[in-house]
């Protein structure tokens, strides 16, 4: 886990290594997809929740991808800040608008599962509410970083932005859980194994572990993109000396 | 102890008198308290019954008006940059920049608060409790929101995108504020909800001068 990021903190050893796990990561998730895609809708329809119970395929690993992009932007927002390190800064610049996708793919598949479930688009419910202000948290971070001109400067303050988050996102999400919920309670990781049948619950893990592979593929995607780009502004500002 | 006396009454006076003193702010949340009933309707049991949590989000917005002044002036004029060269270390600095910009304009939105609760037809024995929710409240905005202005520091329109950064912030707040005043209302037990806000206002002064001074560092840098 530690020596992951040290070996990746090499720049060129990251492109060599992204070169080849970008499209590798990209396949896994189309396979992944796929099968899971095909398992989840050759499922039989949920006794209580028909054939809305397939949205959940979309729904689930969307939310939790949505948490795991933000703690993947504050890890890297902290190695950027501590260690002043050029590639976990564009990590982190690269991890935010992909969380925010994934945040409002939750929201936006939620609001279309609770239509014919709840008789509603949106509830004030808490796992509702927190979600919403994590898409908020997303925006923030985008909004500070696009309004910064000096890139030194917007990398640092986006950083302390994001650990500022990190601390005060579980404070959120406890804060409306105590104030109200309605939506269901742990389900995946409940106490005593899941509470959900195979048939349902395989193609869910297929789907998480799609969209895993999928987050990690763009990511990378993303953070080569940033490289290139900020190697392109370097030769830029050389090539304006001379 | 002089010098940080000195500082604070600095940071207060300036907050007091400077554009977005005091009055502005109670202009400012008493407009918004004013257009709700011409907004939602006058009847009288709807307005008491969202009137607590119109002072809140009230309080909360008006809060945002004196933010962007809080660190802006001061790294325009170079006073910023002479504070982090005095002896106290910077976080108590912004802790004390907050502390005077709540003495300005948190402390009088707080009186503002339970005028405003029972205006709107809210029970007279909930004002009490408003004051003094509003009063920790303030404190909670004040630190959380220094924040914001922090980060915002010589971004193109800061004072909006303070506003976008801060606002997230404020939501556990306003929630344990909201919560204990709605239980207030009902009769429940309303401690929870305060102490919770307590707890929070508590977190905001001790963490919030941190990220306000790594903010300012980088800033200034």
């Amino acid at each position: 886990m530690i020596s992951a990021p040290a070996f990746l903190s090499n720049p060129e050893r990251f492109m060599a290594f992204s070169r080849w796990a970008a499209p590798l990561f990209g396949a896994t998730a189309v396979l992944l997809a796929v099968t899971g895609l095909w398992l989840g809708f050759t499922a039989p329809e949920d006794y209580q929740q028909g054939d809305t119970v397939r949205i959940m395929f979309i729904h689930v690993p969307a939310a939790w991808l949505s948490m795991f992009a933000y703690i993947c932007l504050g890890i890297a927002s902290f190695l950027s800040l501590v260690f002043r390190h050029a590639l976990a800064d564009a990590a982190a610049k690269s991890a935010a608008p992909l969380g925010a996708g994934f945040t409002a793919l939750a929201l936006v598949t939620g609001s279309l599962w609770g239509r014919p479930m709840w008789g509603t688009w949106w509830v004030w419910d808490a796992r509702l509410t927190s979600v919403l202000v994590l898409f908020l948290f997303y925006l923030a971070y985008m909004a500070l970083r696009s309004a910064l001109d000096d890139e030194a400067k917007a990398a640092r303050a986006c950083a302390i932005l994001a650990l500022v988050g990190l601390v005060n996102l579980p404070v959120v999400h406890w804060s409306v859980n105590w104030w109200n919920s309605l939506h269901q309670g742990v389900t995946v990781f409940a106490k005593g194994g899941p509470k959900m049948a195979p048939v349902f619950l395989v193609p869910l893990l297929l789907m998480v572990l799609a969209y895993m592979a999928a987050f990690g593929a763009l990511w990378l995607v993303r953070i080569r993109g940033e490289v290139w780009r900020r190697r392109a502004d370097a030769a830029l500002s050389r090539l304006a000396r001379t | 102890m002089s010098l940080a006396w000195e500082l604070l009454k600095r940071e207060t006076a300036l907050a007091w008198g400077r554009g977005g003193g005091p009055l502005v702010s109670a202009g400012f949340y008493l407009g918004v308290a004013t257009l709700l009933p011409l907004a939602a309707g006058p009847e009288p049991a709807r307005l008491a019954a969202v009137a607590p949590g119109v002072a809140w989000v009230t309080l909360a917005l008006a809060t945002l008006l004196g933010l962007d002044r809080l660190f802006e002036r001061d790294y325009e004029d170079g006073a910023l940059d002479l504070l982090t060269l005095s002896p106290l270390p910077l976080e108590f600095v912004c802790a004390l920049k907050c502390l005077g910009q709540w003495l300005a304009t948190g402390l009088p939105l707080a009186l503002a608060a339970p005028i405003t609760e029972i205006a709107l037809g809210g029970s007279p024995a909930l004002a009490p409790l408003v004051l003094i929710s509003a009063m920790i409240g303030g404190l909670a905005f004040a630190f959380a929101g220094g924040i914001g202005a922090a980060l915002s520091l010589g971004a193109r329109r800061g004072g909006l995108l303070t506003a976008v950064i801060v606002l997230p912030l404020f939501t556990p707040p306003v929630i344990f504020g909201g919560g204990a005043l709605d239980a207030f209302a009902s009769g429940l037990p309303w401690g929870a909800g305060f102490v919770l806000l307590c707890a929070y206002a508590t977190a905001a002064i001790a963490l919030g001068p941190l990220a306000m001074a790594a903010a300012c560092r980088n800033a200034l840098s």
